[in-house]
């Protein structure tokens, strides 16, 4: 019996866009059956996929997975093996990378060496033969939008690694282009400015509300940014969804252990009673309850249970009769990050878990220790169940 | 405070020393002599010139001195067109260069990697045999029952044979044959460090493969393309052998004007004065280039 959804939503999503659960938008990019063979690799296999008008679009996968190339296809740079690629309605094929109405930044951002930061903006507009005086104007204002008017007759062996990727941006954004493709956009700067530029990146592209499809293998900035996420393995997409939808819920194992960090619990099904699953599994010794309504499963079917760590509770006094999913075990290791403490918890069983705790106070009374015993537990709709 | 040994303190010294001792043995001591000879006048004597320097007479030595023969150089028309017609000849070959090397070095920068050192190694393949043997091949290539003209005739496309050697086009094929890997392994060295990725930038910005080409190649060849034209330009103002055996007698050079001077005529101080104003020619693009490069360097740091 199918009950309504209990959440609103998962993650934090802008509510008032969301035109891919909209069945009548129509998509500004679309991937039909795309397959891209280089000799024998397969490097996109059989691959569909809509991106709408005005998206933060990103591309995750570990290296390899063919993201890369699902850019580069779209570019103009790589041409399908099988399949078409339509930019709004139209048909890419034959189309050559200078016709693309689609701005590439690059990951080694290429900029131009033998010319000045405002002539590596400008070329993209001299090639379009634009007026003189509209070109300063356009250098300019992409300039002020990436805060480098100070630096305009530098050369790019003169700039820092930060200064060179806002170049590059402006350098990609100044035809106004329908879609920035940005290829691991960070991937060069240090810890602290790739924090700072993603929120700008997201606040460029909400000005300018210019589509965006972003290729990243690093999980943390794709859920900073976009919109919606598209995880890819060995040249297939595996979900594609919000950053919450993704983290929440992870379609596949994959997913779960790619995206974040998850504990998992392997088992087998009871069966269902009141829309809560019941899974027997060797780490604890009631069976666990899960609150994942959505899944189809039979009784005895082997399945996953993966848990967040950060939705677990740790604690070292017994939890109260009538509660569900316990876990006992003893405390193996602690690392204390500031903001969070994280445990590794030793089960009976030998599994070991990650638990995380928010320091909330600076003092605790009496904080758990090394090799205690304590007990971890998780509410019903914290867990997820994925289908082996 | 340590201080290193005295040996190697000494030898550590040293090092910088070994190019200018090397310069001053070979250039600047000859250049020293060719300038004084350029100043004096021949003589039938054995050396075919006066004065002679002498130590224990250095007042009248200086005072024979002149610069007479450059006011000859200066007077004669013949030594200006030679000199003009060498600086044509040598600038034409260097464009004719530019125009054969570029395609194949950038064919060779474009190809796959494990074919490059081959490439590279096919393009340096004819000074494995003597140059003069090389130039006398041309001359069986291209007189007039040479295997050009048998070809051409063969073919049909000729029914009376043309005449090549002997002119200035026959000087134009040997240097830029000659020459041809002074100025591909250059540009092949500026090409091969070329990032490709600025140029799926250029077209990703919309240029045409063409214009990128222009854009973007040409000039990051740049180097490449100033260092094979001065490698290739300077020897062949001062040709002698290819003009020599392929050219004409109306093929007017300013080496060639040198050699007979000397051995024809056996006027030492006037074919010094020649080579002292083939020097300065030569030299005075290679300053500019410099000034031009330093100040590129300076902008751009």
């Amino acid at each position: 019996m199918p009950r309504p959804p209990k959440f609103a939503s998962v993650g934090a999503v802008r509510r008032s866009f969301a035109p891919w659960a909209d069945p009548d938008a129509k998509p500004l990019i679309r991937f039909e059956n795309v397959t891209k063979r280089f000799g024998d690799a397969i490097a996109v296999n059989d691959l569909s996929l809509d991106v709408f008008e005005g998206e933060f679009f990103c591309l995750l996968g570990p290296s390899g997975c063919g993201k890369t190339t699902l850019m580069r296809m779209l570019a103009g740079f790589e041409h399908p093996s099988e399949g078409r690629i339509t930019l709004a309605g139209q048909s890419l094929a034959g189309v050559p990378p200078y016709r693309r109405p689609v701005n590439m930044m690059f990951q080694s951002y290429a900029l131009f060496p033998h010319m000045s930061v405002e002539k590596n903006i400008a070329f993209g507009l001299k090639q379009d033969g634009l007026p003189k005086d509209e070109i300063a104007a356009r250098v300019g204002e992409m300039l002020r939008l990436v805060q480098l008017e100070r630096l305009a007759k530098r050369y790019s062996s003169q700039l820092s690694g930060g200064q060179r990727q806002r170049v590059a941006l402006a350098r990609a954004l100044a035809k106004k282009p329908k879609v920035l493709l940005l290829d691991e956009p960070l991937g060069a700067l240090d810890k602290k400015l790739r924090e700072e530029t993603q929120f700008e990146l997201m606040d460029i592209q909400h000005e300018l509300g210019m589509t965006f499809v972003v290729v990243t293998h690093d999980q943390e900035e794709a859920m900073t940014m976009a919109d919606r996420i598209a995880v890819m393995d060995h040249g297939r997409i595996v979900q594609v969804a919000t950053p919450g939808g993704i983290y929440e819920q992870p379609k596949t194992r994959f997913i779960a252990e790619f995206v974040g960090d998850v504990n998992i619990l392997e088992g087998n099904v009871l069966g269902q009673e009141n829309g809560l699953w019941h899974v027997q599994t060797p780490s604890a010794e009631a069976p666990l309850t899960i609150d994942d309504p959505d899944e189809v499963l039979h009784s005895g079917q082997a399945v996953a249970i993966a848990v967040r760590p950060e939705k677990m509770v740790i604690q070292r006094n017994p939890p109260g009769p009538g509660a569900v999913n316990v876990l006992t075990g003893e405390v193996w290791d602690i690392g204390y990050l500031g903001d969070w403490t994280v445990y590794r918890v030793k089960l009976a069983s030998g599994a070991i878990l990650r638990v995380t705790l928010a320091n909330r106070s600076r003092f605790v009374e009496s904080p758990i220790d090394w090799d205690d015993q304590v007990y971890v537990t998780f509410a019903p709709d914290a867990a997820v169940i994925l289908a082996e | 405070m340590t201080r290193r040994p005295f040996a190697r303190r000494l030898t550590d010294g040293l090092v910088p020393v070994i190019p200018y001792l090397w310069l001053g043995i070979f250039f600047l001591v000859p250049f020293l002599i060719v300038l004084k000879i350029s100043l004096s006048d021949p003589a039938v004597a054995q050396p075919p010139y006066k004065p002679v320097f002498e130590l224990s007479d250095i007042v009248s030595f200086f005072q024979g001195l002149d610069l007479e023969n450059f006011e000859v150089l200066a007077g004669d028309d013949l030594y200006l067109s030679a000199t003009l017609s060498s600086v044509r000849i040598a600038a034409l070959s260097t464009v004719l260069l530019l125009l054969v090397g570029f395609p194949i070095a950038y064919g060779i920068a474009r190809a796959p990697a494990r074919h490059r050192p081959l490439l590279v190694a096919l393009v340096i393949l004819p000074f494995w045999t003597s140059f003069l043997i090389r130039i006398y091949a041309w001359i069986a290539i291209l007189k007039p029952e040479g295997l050009l003209n048998q070809a051409l005739t063969e073919l049909g496309v000729i029914t009376d044979p043309v005449h090549i050697l002997n002119t200035e086009t026959a000087v134009y094929i040997g240097i830029v044959y000659a020459y041809l890997p002074f100025m591909v392994l250059p540009l092949y060295a500026s090409l091969e460090k070329m990032d490709d990725t600025l140029l799926e930038a250029a077209l990703d910005l919309g240029s045409t493969p063409w214009r990128a080409f222009w854009t973007i190649t040409v000039p990051l060849s740049m180097p490449g393309i100033i260092a094979g034209s001065l490698l290739c330009f300077i020897p062949a103002v001062g040709e002698f052998v290819i003009p020599d055996l392929l050219g004409g007698s109306e093929t007017l050079m300013i080496g060639r004007q040198l050699w007979s001077e000397f051995f024809s005529n056996r006027d030492w101080p006037l074919a010094s004065a020649v080579a002292i104003l083939l020097l300065i020619i030569l030299v005075a693009p290679i300053v500019v280039y410099r000034d031009v490069e330093a100040r590129r360097v300076e902008t751009q740091r």
